[in-house]
This record gives structure tokens, sequence and C-alpha cells, in this order.
């Protein structure tokens, strides 16, 4: 055989019938993306959408989410599922920090992913200041569908991952003022945000 | 002999009564075991801040008596610009002891002789203030990343007390039956 000449399929096939050949990236992506456990952290509404996505007429069962991770350490994919007070957030970010890598994080309705309504002294503006997130599910709550589409995005983001890259496991610690993500690019990255006094997430 | 009160309504018919606050707990006391009246169950402890910065600042007592079926409201006016201080009546009703905590974290009245008068709702290092109260800004006081640095900082462990820890590291010495109790998921009573 020449060695510059790729195999006919039948010549592989008269070889050995039983293995294919992949990119490596390929096929741990494929793996990961169709068995991610999710850690559901649900502190609202949201979460009931959410257990409704993981009943039977949804079945999130069909999207490799078969078992969920209610230990951190056994967990993929953070589903924060409902608004995010102030006083859970050093919560939120231990659980997060307790996820081994490979992890992703879906922030799931209008709450997790801005503060929704509560622009109040209590809540959180959007948990992508605490955590870094993968996928945005909008709504208030997002109903089943919403949230298996936020899914099926997300598989679709980590089919398109590579090994190579190890920017993508990073672990976003604390800096030296104690931010995840500074104000500033919290500032720059979002919209005019709040009402018409603050315009700014950071402010 | 009946404390002295300030004035006695009805309004929607409930009736309310507000007292001073130096004769309050002694009133309650009153209500509590005088018989006729016997409100013997406190349903709620609030406060209220009026917008009005002339209107004092009200703390109410939510009293019913469960055999005679009646219910009362007792109203404690506090001037906003003096001390914020009444009373605590932990020592009348277990069950204002959270009640009394609630309306120190919201409001910042201080319940004198309270057993354990500490925030409950909102985390004890929490520093902008008293949310309830109408000069309280809605946002809060600090900027939004300076509450943010600030919850990242924070300890979880630190939203308990030093008595909630201490209980929690006492269960060797709990009785044997309590601890078995607990290891079956029991919550036992409260004595």
């Amino acid at each position: 055989m020449e060695l510059n000449r790729a195999p006919e399929a039948a010549e592989v096939a008269g070889v050995s019938p039983n293995y294919i050949t992949t990119r490596l990236d390929a096929l741990v992506n494929w793996g990961r993306s169709n068995s991610l456990w999710p850690m559901p952290f649900g502190t609202a509404c949201c979460a009931i959408e959410f257990m409704a996505t993981a009943a039977g007429r949804f079945d999130l069962a069909r999207f490799g989410m078969e078992r969920m991770s209610f230990s951190p350490r056994q967990a993929d994919v953070f589903i924060c599922a409902g608004r995010l007070p102030f006083k859970l957030a050093p919560i939120l970010r231990r659980v997060w920090d307790q996820m081994p890598q490979p992890k992703w994080c879906i922030s799931m309705g209008a709450c997790a992913s801005s503060g929704g309504i509560f622009d109040t002294y209590t809540m959180v503006q959007g948990i992508d200041t605490i955590v870094p997130v993968d996928v945005y599910v909008p709504g208030c709550p997002p109903r089943p569908e919403g949230l298996l589409y936020g899914i099926m995005l997300l598989q679709k983001k980590i089919k398109g991952e590579s090994l190579a890259d190890p920017t993508l496991r990073q672990e976003y610690l604390l800096d030296e003022r104690g931010f995840y993500l500074p104000p500033e690019k919290v500032d720059e990255i979002s919209e005019p945000f709040g009402n018409s006094v603050h315009q700014t997430r950071s402010a | 002999m009946r404390p002295p009160i300030l004035r006695e309504l009805t309004s929607c018919g409930d009736s309310i009564v507000e007292v001073a606050a130096g004769s309050a707990h002694a009133l309650l006391q009153w209500l509590r075991d005088t018989p006729g009246q016997e409100f013997n169950y406190l349903v709620d402890v609030t406060a209220v801040d009026y917008r009005d910065p002339e209107r004092p600042l009200e703390v109410v007592y939510q009293l019913r008596s469960l055999h005679r079926r009646v219910d009362l409201r007792v109203k404690v006016p506090l001037d906003k610009r003096a001390t914020l201080a009444v009373d605590s009546v932990c020592d009348l009703w277990k069950g204002a002891n959270w009640l009394e905590r609630e309306v120190f974290d919201m409001f910042g009245v201080t319940f004198r002789g309270h057993p354990d008068l500490r925030r409950i709702l909102m985390w004890e290092t929490y520093a902008e203030g008293h949310p309830l109260r109408k000069d309280f800004p809605l946002r809060g006081h600090f900027t939004r990343a300076e509450q943010t640095r600030q919850a990242l900082a924070a300890n979880p462990e630190a939203h308990y007390s030093l008595e909630e820890l201490s209980l929690a590291e006492a269960y060797d010495e709990l009785p044997e039956d309590v601890r078995q109790r607990l290891a079956k998921g029991q919550r036992g009573f409260v004595r």
C-alpha cells in the first residue's frame, strides 16, 4: 500500500471491520457533550421548569443528562435556575470551585442572567459576575423547550472545543481585588443596564 | 391594673391599641395574663416605617386569643430622632425571638433583653444598614461592584453564629436517645 494515498474504504474494511478513524477532539467532545451531568442549583421558579424539563414529558435524559448530580464533585454542567441573592453568591462560587474540569455553566432565566426584575439591594445582577457562564437561557421562567435549546447550544459549543486549547480549561480565580471579573470589564462588555439612574452594571 | 395606653381605634374591623414604648411590655404581659383578655398567641411582630419623616416608626404586635377567637393589634410608636428601642417580649412568648430579630435586621429597632439579638435575614457582616427603612435606597448603599466583591469574599460558614456551630460540635455530648433520633432523621422535640 502506498503511504501517501488514503486507503479505500474496502481496503480498511478488509483489514479489520472493527475500528474507525476519527479526530481525538471529535471523539472526546462527542463523549463529553452527550454525557453531561448537571448540577442543579435551583433557587426559584426556574427550578420548577427545570424539574419539568427533567421529568418524563420533556425528558432531559434524551440529551445524556440521565443523572442529576447533586454533588458538585461528579458534575459537568452547572445550571443556575433562578435568582441569586448576594447571601447565596459565595455558596454558588464554592460549588462552582468544587466542580472538576471540564465544566460548563448554564444561566437559566432572566434573573440568573441579569438580575431580572430584582434590581434591588439583595440580588446579584447576573451570575456572570460570580462564575463564568457558557449559555444564557432567556425567559421568565424559560419553557422547557427553551432550556433544552440552551442545552443543545451548549452541546454544540462543546463539540467545537479543542483539546489543544488550554485556555478552555482555565480556572478563573479571584484576582487580588477580590473579583472574578473586574467591574471595568463588566461595564465594557455589557450594554447600558438597569434603571435610569444606574446605567452600568457595576454602579 | 391595666398599664396606660395612648389611644385605641378600630380600623377595617381590627382593634388597634397604641401604647408608649415604656409601658409596652407591661401592657402585653397584662393582655396575656389577665382573665378575660388571655391573648396567649403572638401572631407576628413587625414594624412600619412611614414615608413622612415626622411620623414615628411603629413596632406592631399582632395578638390573638386562641380560645376567645379575637385579634388585637398593639402598636408602639418610636421617635425616629431618638434611639429606636423597646423591651423584648421573648420572656412572654418564646416565638418572639426570630420575629424580633427580623425587625432588628430590617428596621434597626433594638429589643432590650433579647437573648440573641443579631441579624436573621441579612448576613451578620452586612454593613449597608437596615433595608426596610424608608431612607434606605432600593439598590443599597454600596455599588454593585462593591457588593459583588464583599459577597465573593464572604465565608458562608460565617452566616452561622458561634452558638449554632457549637451545637453541631456538641453532637457527642447529646443523650443517646437524641443521637439515635437524629441519626434516623427525626428532629425530636424542642424543650
